[in-house]
C-alpha cells in the first residue's frame, strides 16, 4: 500500500434524515488497481461508493461532513463543479439502466454533452468504446436499433461502455453483476480486471467469490463504519478484525 | 368450504356484471349517437357552415365548430403543455429533499382538477374582462387552457414518477446536468406525454363549460384569435334544444362527429405511443 490514492476518504460522515449512515470513515484507494467494498446488506457500502461522484447530492435529509479527495481535489468543497467530478467516473448500477436511445446515441450521450458533435470522432469514440467492452463484434450491424432490444448482459456491457466514452479515470461498480447471468457476470468480471490497467476500479459486492475472484484490496464495512481494509488475501483468508472473521466465515450477513 | 366457492362466484359475478355495464353503455351511447345522427349526417355538415341562421336552420353544416373546437382544443392543449411539462419537471427532479414544497403543489392540482369547468369558465371570462378581450378564439383557448393544466401536470407528474431513479443517477453519472437529465427523462416519458395529450384534448374538445362565456358564438369560421369561434359542444347544445326534429337530429350528427373527432384522436395517440415506447427500457 505504498502506492498513491487515486481517492482519498477523510472522516466522512453521512447523516440521512438523523439516522448516521457513514461514521469517521477514512480510507485511501489506491490508483489502477481494483478495490472491492463488501459488507452485509445496509452497512453503508452504496451509499460510501455514491460519495465518491457525489450522486447522494439529491437525496432527502442528507447531511455530508468531511473530505473525499480525489486527484487532491476535495469533491465536497462548494466550488467543485459537480459534472466535472461525475465525468471523471464511470458508475455501472445494479442492473442496466440503458438511456432511451439507440446502441449508438447511448455511447454518445456522454461525448456529446460535453461538446464532442464531430459526426467523425463520435463514430471512432463509439467504436473504440464497444470494442473495449467486447460489444462491437455483436452489435455494429444494428447500432440504430434501440438499446433496450439488447439482453441484459449486453446492456450492462452497453452501459459499461457508455461510462468509458466520457474518459473516466475510475470506475464505480455497485452490484454490477448482481442481475447477471454467470455467463455475463463472468464477461463483466473479466473486463474489470482488464480495465485497472487503465483506470482505478471500486466496486461494491455481496459475493465474496467475486471479491476474491477480481480485486486487489478490499474494504469490509459494518454498521457504517470500516472494519478492515487491506490486500485481498489478507481480508478474506487471514483477517485481522474478529468481525471480518465473522463475515468471511458466513456466521453475520 | 362451500362459503369460499359462494365468494368467488359472487364476486366473479360482480366482476363480470360491472364489465358488462361498462362495454354496454359504451356501445348503447355509441349507437344511439348513431342511430339517431346518421340519418342526417351529409358532406355539407362537414363541409359547410350553418345557414339559414344560427343553427337552427337546416341547412349548411356545422364546419365552424368543427375548426372552432379543433383549435380551441388544440391550442389548449399544446399551451397546457408549455406550462404542465416544466411544471412536472420541477416538482420532480428539483424540488428533491423539499417533500413539503413539492407536496403541497401536489395537493394544489390535486384540488384544481376536481374544479368543476364553469369555475375555469367564469375565471377564464374574469381574465378575459380584465385585460380588454372580448369572447373570442384567444379568450375560449385561455379558459379550456386552465381546464388541462391539472390534467396535463397530474398525469406527466404520475410518468415521470414511474421512471426508475437509476436511470437518472444514470445520466447524472456521465455528468449530466440537471437539465439533461431531465431532457432523457422526458424521452423516456414520451409515450406518457402522448397519453397526457390525449386525455387533455378529449377533455377540452368536449367541454361545453369553459368556453360558453369565452370563446363566444359564430357562424363563421374563425380567421384571427381575436374573433369568436363557434364550438362542437355548443352546437350540440343549441341544436338539441330545438323543438324541430330536423335540427335536433342535426344536433345527434354533430354528436357524432364530436365522437368521431375523439376517436381520431384516440387512434393516433395510441400509435404514437406504441412507436416510441420502442427505445423505452
Amino acid at each position: 500500500m505504498t502506492q498513491t490514492p487515486h481517492i482519498s476518504v477523510q472522516h466522512l460522515n453521512v447523516h440521512i434524515a438523523n439516522q448516521q449512515i457513514l461514521k469517521d470513515i477514512s480510507i485511501n484507494i489506491p490508483d489502477k488497481k481494483v478495490t472491492s467494498i463488501i459488507g452485509p446488506s445496509g452497512c453503508g457500502k452504496t451509499t460510501l461508493l455514491k460519495t465518491f461522484n457525489r450522486l447522494l447530492d439529491n437525496t432527502a435529509g442528507i447531511k455530508i461532513t468531511g473530505k473525499v479527495l480525489v486527484d487532491n481535489e476535495d469533491i465536497y468543497d462548494p466550488a467543485a463543479e459537480v459534472t466535472h467530478i461525475r465525468k471523471k467516473m464511470g458508475l455501472l448500477s445494479q442492473r442496466p439502466y440503458p438511456l432511451p436511445m439507440s446502441i449508438y446515441d447511448n455511447v454518445a450521450y456522454g461525448p456529446r454533452i460535453h461538446g464532442t458533435r464531430e459526426k467523425a470522432e463520435l463514430d471512432q469514440l463509439v467504436e473504440e468504446q464497444l470494442k473495449a467492452t467486447g460489444l462491437w463484434n455483436e452489435v455494429k450491424d444494428r447500432l440504430n436499433t434501440s438499446a433496450s432490444r439488447l439482453s441484459i448482459g449486453q446492456q450492462q456491457r452497453l452501459c459499461l461502455a457508455r461510462g468509458l466514452a466520457v474518459g473516466p479515470e475510475i470506475i464505480l461498480g455497485d452490484e454490477s453483476t448482481s442481475a447477471l447471468d454467470p455467463v455475463s457476470t463472468a464477461i463483466i468480471e473479466d473486463l474489470f480486471i482488464s480495465l485497472k490497467e487503465k483506470y482505478t476500479i471500486v466496486l461494491v459486492t455481496h459475493i465474496l467469490r467475486q471479491a476474491r475472484r477480481v480485486s486487489d484490496y478490499i474494504i469490509f464495512v459494518y454498521m457504517g463504519k470500516i472494519i478492515e481494509f487491506g490486500p485481498t488475501e489478507e481480508v478474506l483468508l487471514n483477517p485481522k478484525q474478529e468481525l471480518t472473521k465473522e463475515y468471511v466465515k458466513g456466521y453475520i450477513s | 368450504m362451500r362459503r369460499r366457492k359462494l365468494e368467488e362466484l359472487f364476486f366473479r359475478s360482480l366482476m363480470v356484471l360491472s364489465t358488462v355495464i361498462v362495454g354496454g353503455s359504451f356501445f348503447l351511447i355509441v349507437g344511439t349517437i348513431f342511430y339517431k345522427g346518421a340519418p342526417y349526417m351529409n358532406l355539407d355538415m362537414i363541409t359547410k357552415i350553418p345557414g339559414g341562421g344560427f343553427y337552427i336552420g337546416k341547412e349548411g353544416g356545422v364546419l365552424n365548430a368543427i375548426i372552432g373546437s379543433i383549435y380551441v382544443a388544440g391550442g389548449a392543449t399544446v399551451l397546457g403543455l408549455l406550462i404542465s411539462i416544466p411544471v412536472a419537471i420541477f416538482i420532480n427532479m428539483y424540488m428533491d429533499g423539499k417533500k413539503f414544497l413539492s407536496n403541497t403543489l401536489r395537493m394544489a392540482y390535486d384540488v384544481l382538477f376536481g374544479i368543476p369547468s364553469i369555475v375555469y369558465g367564469a375565471f377564464g371570462f374574469l381574465i378575459m374582462v380584465y385585460f380588454g378581450i372580448r369572447a373570442s378564439l384567444l379568450g375560449g383557448i385561455i379558459a379550456v387552457t386552465l381546464l388541462v393544466i391539472p390534467i396535463l401536470v397530474r398525469t406527466l407528474d404520475e410518468v415521470i414518477r414511474t421512471v426508475p431513479g437509476e436511470l437518472r443517477d444514470a445520466a447524472l453519472s456521465l455528468g449530466a446536468t440537471r437539465w439533461e437529465t431531465a431532457k432523457v427523462v422526458l424521452r423516456q416519458i414520451r409515450p406518457g406525454i402522448f397519453t397526457a395529450i390525449l386525455l387533455s384534448f378529449g377533455r377540452a374538445v368536449g367541454d361545453v363549460a369553459s368556453v360558453m362565456f369565452t370563446a363566444g358564438f359564430s357562424d363563421n369560421i374563425p380567421t384571427s384569435l381575436h374573433q369568436p369561434a363557434a364550438t362542437l359542444p355548443l352546437a350540440i347544445f343549441f341544436q338539441l334544444g330545438s323543438a324541430v326534429d330536423e335540427v335536433q337530429g342535426r344536433g345527434y350528427a354533430s354528436a357524432l362527429i364530436l365522437t368521431i373527432i375523439v376517436l381520431i384522436i384516440t387512434i393516433l395517440a395510441e400509435l404514437l405511443i406504441k412507436k416510441f415506447s420502442k427505445f423505452r427500457n
